[in-house]
């Protein structure tokens, strides 16, 4: 097959590592060569952070280039934008609406975008955007954000239901496994 | 069934599994997790070492113990740890040694982009460069051997993408071999001029039966292509974009060791194909060597000496097919990384812009207070260059004295701020420092440091008083403050400032990142007194935005720090 490339993008501190870890440990459990490349250090300090997860039937380069990426999971609409040119034509981005203000914005150095959604979708490209934070919230924390567009991004893959639930047991804290849970159905379900 | 590992995972996987002991390493991106997962077995010893040199030169000694060893850094902690570095490739080792340096094209989280592997060719060790999560454990396994067979500890070649890439691993069982009982052998292992002069024909002939074990070894491989019109050289990452794009195309000279290179089996492969390319990140080494044997190649011409490649790059320059995509029609602003919301280093950061002194920096989370609208440091460069910068600053220009500081963390006033602080104090120039004591090795991920009382096990430990420290160096003015409280920098710094000896200042509040923290929770601007002058936003606080022409605190991320209600003239904010 082909190698598919999901790009997982968003603020540093949003929790994007966990997802991509969940997903890598799925595609590996499936047999599938997997490469899930990330960026430690001084960009996660609030920064623009992105991860880059690949898998096929043998999969060379870690990361995704420009016009590459199948689906672009996004934490944040600012970053949903920012990595447009990733996106490969036809792909899809999955992204949170909620905006978090960079600090040249904070400053009033710079002026955060208005309507990206209808800017992004104006492209042609295909675009499911919604509130994750909200859904997280009702699923029990702010900190489920993540766990809410995995749910959403499950919708694009042929596993089954117990492929991401063993995944999701692994990969969280027990204390907080119900909350996880939720917060994945409503994604999904939205 | 394999596992995903990081690639300085899979390093660990390989120390254990090849039986090493000993682990000593300072942190740096992108290196530290080795030593961190290192740390999680317990038949392996694992510590922090002040810095890089310490961490070598107990590396060496471990080895001398007859234990097999390791340490770890990034590129520039080997600038660190170059003194050593040269010299054990004289002495040799007993058990085996691993260096491992991880270089970081692109700059993720560095000051520079230095190439790494200059340093093989000028000390004459071998180096090995794996290209994935796969070849880092497996080349650590070989690394041990060949250190052992040849004399000399091994240097492995990481780099961000490999450090921080996943991909499935393969792992196996540890064996330890019998311990390598230590034997005195001063001509060995004593470098003074008459042993040393023996020993550097040694090296000679080492790294001539080195370039042997690299013309067949099957750490360099030949994949055959479709279409030998041209033919590739490559490594690492370099060779991950090449496959990427010519699939089975062309052919491709793959080199697992970088250092020494081969001579018959590069010049064999160039035979075989009409142009020869070489595709590396930043310096031309494998194109040099291949110019200085006669090869004809064309590399740093096409590709450049400046940052990291990737597919599309590669697929430019060689002719493919270029990648379709839309472009968004809109300014997107940058998201620089920032200081946290409740970072210690912002209150004394704002007391320093509003004291408009000159502040030379040094390397950590703190570096970030370079940028708007602290905008509070004056240079960087490298670990410990902020204390010795401001003597030198200082010694012949008086006036800087009245109006500048160093400022630098714990755990890099520990790695080489303090030799730094010994030269003030002997050299007696009046200069004021301030340690940002956080408790913490912060921007690579909160590491212990011997100023925290833990080591890297998370056991207690000794613990280095700072304050004792500076005082018993020769420094009469210490004092300690709480960057939360502005008041009580501001007296402090124009006092230590105005003062006709050297002072040190320690901030000390640790980092907001830490679990141990506990936070006062968020607070709130008080909306019909907020006026909306702004003051509040001078910090830089990612938590403090304006809307509405009132200020707004999000109560996500505030910690109830309460640096921007000391700010507000009109007691808006937490009331």
């Amino acid at each position: 097959m082909k190698t598919k490339n999901i790009m997982i993008v968003g603020v540093g501190g949003q929790g994007t590592l966990l997802a991509s870890k969940l997903l890598g440990k799925i595609l590996i459990a499936k047999g599938y060569d997997v490469k899930v490349s990330e960026v430690h250090g001084m960009s996660q300090r609030g920064g623009s952070v992105v991860t880059y997860v690949r898998y096929g039937d043998k999969v060379y380069s870690p990361i995704i280039d420009k016009g590459e990426a199948d689906i672009i999971l996004s934490f944040e609409m600012l970053e949903a934008a920012r990595w447009v040119e990733y996106l490969a034509p036809g792909g899809r981005i999955i992204t949170n609406t909620r905006q978090t203000n960079p600090m040249p914005v904070i400053t009033g150095a710079a002026v955060y975008p208005e309507n990206l959604e209808g800017k992004i979708k104006d492209l042609g490209i295909t675009a499911d955007c919604f509130d994750a934070l909200e859904l997280a919230n009702e699923a029990g924390s702010s900190k489920a954000v993540n766990l809410v567009l995995l749910g959403k991004l499950s919708n694009y893959f042929d596993f089954s239901e117990e492929d991401w639930m063993t995944a999701i047991e692994q990969s969280v804290p027990p204390k907080f496994l119900e909350i996880n849970k939720k917060a994945f159905e409503l994604g999904k379900n939205i | 069934m394999k596992s995903l590992m990081l690639g300085n995972e899979a390093f660990a996987r390989g120390l254990y599994e090849a039986g090493c002991k000993f682990v000593s390493s300072y942190p740096g991106t992108p290196s530290t997790e080795i030593t961190e997962f290192a740390a999680k077995y317990s038949e392996i010893y694992a510590e922090w070492a002040p810095n890089e040199k310490v961490a070598m030169e107990s590396a060496f000694g471990a080895s001398l113990s007859g234990n097999r060893s390791f340490c770890g850094m990034k590129h520039v902690g080997l600038n660190v740890a170059a003194d050593p570095l040269f010299t054990i490739s004289y002495t040799g080792v007993n058990a085996g040694m691993i260096i491992a340096v991880a270089d970081d094209p692109g700059m993720h989280s560095s000051q520079n982009e230095q190439d790494s592997r200059h340093y093989a060719i000028a000390s004459k060790l071998p180096m090995l460069e794996p290209a994935d999560s796969e070849e880092v454990l497996e080349y650590t396994k070989l690394a041990y051997s060949l250190s052992e067979e040849y004399d000399c500890p091994v240097i492995m070649k990481m780099c961000t993408r490999i450090a921080h890439s996943q991909s499935p691993v393969q792992t196996g069982e540890r064996q330890v071999g019998p311990l390598k009982p230590y034997e005195k052998n001063p001509q060995k292992y004593i470098m003074m001029p008459g042993y040393a002069k023996l020993k550097h024909p040694v090296v000679e002939q080492r790294t001539a039966k080195l370039t042997e074990f690299a013309e067949t070894s099957s750490l360099n491989r030949i994949e055959e292509g479709e279409d030998n019109s041209i033919g590739i050289i490559t490594s690492s990452t370099s060779y991950q974009y090449v496959k990427e794009v010519c699939g089975g195309k062309y052919p491709v000279l793959k080199l697992g060791m970088v250092n020494p290179l081969p001579v018959k089996l590069i010049k064999d492969f160039a035979a075989k194909v009409g142009k020869v390319i070489i595709v590396e990140e930043l310096d031309d080494i494998i194109e040099t060597h291949c110019k200085k044997i006669g090869v004809e190649c064309t590399g740093k011409e096409l590709f450049g000496y400046i940052g990291e490649f990737s597919q599309n790059m590669i697929a430019e320059k060689l002719g493919f097919d270029s990648k379709q995509f839309k472009t968004i029609e809109e300014n997107i602003p940058p998201r620089p990384p920032v200081m946290c919301a409740g970072c210690p280093h912002r209150g004394l950061y704002y007391i320093l812009k509003k004291n408009k002194v000159n502040a030379i920096g040094d390397i950590g989370c703190y570096t970030l207070g370079a940028v708007a609208p602290l905008s509070a440091l004056d240079t960087t460069v490298c670990m410990g260059a902020s204390v010795s910068g401001l003597h030198g600053f200082n010694k012949l220009s008086p006036e800087n004295e009245k109006n500048s500081v160093a400022v630098i963390g714990d755990s890099t006033f520990m790695h080489s701020g303090i030799t730094g602080l010994v030269n003030i104090a002997y050299n007696e120039s009046n200069s004021t420092v301030i340690i940002l004591d956080n408790s913490i090795t912060g921007m690579t991920g909160h590491q212990q440091n011997p100023t925290t009382g833990y080591n890297l096990k998370g056991d207690p430990c000794t613990k280095i008083d700072l304050e004792a420290l500076c005082r018993s160096v020769g420094i009469k003015r210490v004092r300690v403050v709480d960057p939360y409280n502005l008041k009580e920098c501001d007296e402090a710094l124009k006092e230590e400032l105005a003062a006709n000896e050297p002072s040190v200042i320690i901030s000390r509040r640790p980092c907001a990142l830490l679990k141990y923290v506990k936070h006062n929770g968020p607070i709130e601007v008080n909306e019909d007194k907020c006026i909306g002058c702004k003051s509040c936003m001078r910090i830089g606080c990612p938590a403090i935005s304006m809307k509405d022409g009132k200020a707004l605190i999000d109560a996500t991320l505030c910690t109830g720090c309460g640096v921007c209600k000391q700010l507000c003239p009109k007691d808006a904010i937490g009331c």
